[in-house]
């Protein structure tokens, strides 16, 4: 999977990769903050309250994640940043979220679809992740993937109730695919800094993860008793800062206190 | 007949008394039982609405690690809901009556929650006052004389004081830091003060219940006990963060070995509880909503089921 297996230190890195580590980290730690503030903004409002139970405790694991890839990053840059400064003094433009996880939350089945298409990614990346050559994000990647996990287990299973349920939540789920299938292309499309990174070993191949993605879905799908899209436009941006409307309204409420009262203690 | 029953009584108050625990299986009193429905759903209510004005806060929340910790307790909060819930059913009671209940206005829930929070330093006086006046509440309930209440409570009580420990955390760094964050800490402190201590209810005297409550152990110390026990705990604490608490009346009374406070304004006690607090109407409409919109969810979830369970008939088959 690896162009090369040698277990890598980082101080031995050329500083061009390092830089390009830094980008990719900061990509996976956007990505979690965004999908986790998005499932949060469910919290006291699910359906029933196993599943806000469980919308929290999958925005708490993703929260995690980000703050651990922050961490990684902020020492990968050396510049005396910290988490937050990263999380929260950034703007939009500098963010590398890819455009799926930035998307409103609509209704249940569109939240679901949402999670549902990044966990098949996440999931996969992360397995490959942990056997990569950078073992600091090995060691994110091998805690982080255990919830992944669970996270892929519980919107496949929401998935086929929602597909094979009632008329009312098959339309509502078809449509959650009509509005976001467009975004799923973005996910296993390599940016210049993700090329880089999987020349030089440490980000996977992605069409092989695709082929795992798909196989995943189309077992999905089949119990969901859903056809899976064929031939639709993806859309992409989001990883090269390129954002849709929708995230800089995320941001300003996500970044609102230090903002409003910079360089406090919390 | 009817001496049988007296009999059932005087044998259920014998064990009461003598602190054993009654179990869902046990005989009880109809009132008994009744009086736990409504208390631990009630509770569990509480616990569900409680989520809303703190959940209002998790997007916004000022550093990543507090809103990890936020976002723990909202679900810490979701937790407790479905164990009393759970106790509840144990009495007979269903989630869905209960829910249906709350959502047509018979239920109550803690008045506390239909106040709004309106900065960051609400979540610290949330987690400092409210859930330190929820602990003295609850910690008694701990040894309530029914069984799967009690050891429900047992587990909800842990991790509350971690909630409070957690709120007082947040206003300590906020009056250690700049003079902004500090009026933020006393402006939430003004704001919560009062409807905190109304929290632990009317006055004894016009606490109707108490007394029966007391008899069956379902209650093991009085409103203005709790009230008075809150006061003397939270005073030396605010003083230490060097916040003034909002009652020109307090005073420490050294006879008493407490302090005198001034009275509630139970004008507003009363209206709140009637429905006509600040919030009452947005915290109702929330619920209600996500069950109504939730409810082809539900709905996708059974139907699903239903069909999964006819496929394994007919391969069985």
């Amino acid at each position: 999977m690896y162009a090369s297996t040698d277990s890598i230190s980082l101080p031995d890195v050329t500083p061009e990769l390092r830089q390009q580590l830094f980008s990719y980290v900061l990509q996976l730690a956007d990505t979690s903050l965004i999908l986790a503030h998005r499932i949060s903004e469910w919290c006291g409002h699910g359906p029933v309250l196993e599943q806000d139970l469980a919308m929290a405790n999958i925005s708490l694991d993703l929260l995690g994640e980000a703050r651990s890839y922050y961490q990684y990053a902020a020492e990968l840059e050396g510049q005396g940043r910290t988490e937050d400064d990263l999380a929260y003094l950034r703007p939009a433009v500098e963010y590398r979220n890819p455009l799926l996880v930035e998307q409103p939350n609509g209704d249940f089945a569109h939240t679901i679809l949402r999670q549902f298409l990044y966990d098949c990614f996440h999931y996969h990346l992360l397995v490959q992740l942990q056997a990569g050559p950078d073992r600091h994000l090995a060691a994110i990647a091998e805690k982080s993937v255990k919830e992944a996990a669970y996270h892929i287990k519980w919107s496949s299973e929401w998935v086929i109730r929602l597909g094979d349920g009632t008329d009312e939540s098959r339309r509502r789920l078809e449509k959650a695919i009509g509005s976001l299938w467009r975004y799923r292309g973005e996910l296993t499309t390599p940016t210049t800094t993700e090329q880089t990174l999987q020349a030089a070993g440490f980000v996977p191949d992605y069409a092989a993860i695709q082929q795992q993605i798909d196989a995943h879905v189309a077992r999905v799908f089949e119990e969901a008793t859903l056809p899976v899209p064929q031939g639709v436009f993806m859309q992409k941006g989001g990883k090269d800062g390129r954002h849709s409307e929708h995230l800089g309204y995320l941001l300003a409420e996500l970044q609102y206190m230090q903002r409003a009262y910079p360089g406090m203690k919390w | 007949m009817e001496t049988l029953e007296v009999n059932l009584e005087e044998q259920f108050q014998t064990r009461i008394d003598a602190d054993v625990r009654i179990e869902p299986k046990d005989w009880m009193p109809d009132a008994y039982r009744k009086t736990l429905i409504r208390q631990i759903s009630q509770h569990a209510h509480s616990e569900l609405v409680g989520m809303l004005p703190e959940g209002n806060w998790i997007t916004r929340a000022p550093s990543l690690k507090r809103k990890a910790i936020l976002l723990a307790k909202v679900q810490d909060e979701a937790g407790h809901g479905l164990y009393l819930y759970s106790a509840a059913e144990t009495l007979g009671a269903t989630r869905d009556q209960m829910l249906a209940d709350l959502h047509s206005g018979k239920a109550k829930y803690s008045s506390i929650f239909n106040y709004p929070t309106l900065s960051w330093a609400d979540m610290g006086t949330i987690g400092w006052l409210v859930d330190g006046a929820a602990i003295l509440n609850q910690v008694p309930l701990c040894r309530t004389s029914y069984g799967p209440y009690a050891r429900a409570m047992v587990r909800v009580c842990k991790e509350e004081s971690f909630h409070q420990r957690q709120g007082f955390e947040i206003m300590q760094t906020l009056c250690e830091g700049a003079p902004e964050q500090k009026q933020m800490a006393q402006d939430a402190l003004n704001r919560w003060w009062w409807p905190t201590l109304m929290m632990f209810g009317p006055k004894d005297a016009d606490s109707p219940n108490t007394e029966q409550s007391m008899k069956w152990r379902i209650k093991r110390f009085t409103n203005d006990e709790l009230r008075q026990k809150f006061v003397d705990m939270m005073v030396p604490q605010a003083e230490f963060l060097g916040l003034t608490v909002p009652d020109p009346e307090l005073k420490w009374n050294e006879a008493k070995q407490g302090y005198d406070f001034g009275d509630v304004n139970w004008q507003e006690f009363w209206d709140v509880v009637k429905g006509n607090g600040p919030c009452n109407h947005e915290r109702l409409q929330a619920r209600v909503d996500a069950w109504e919109d939730g409810a082809w969810v539900r709905e996708a979830a059974l139907a699903h089921a239903e069909k999964r369970k006819q496929r394994a008939g007919t391969a069985a088959a």
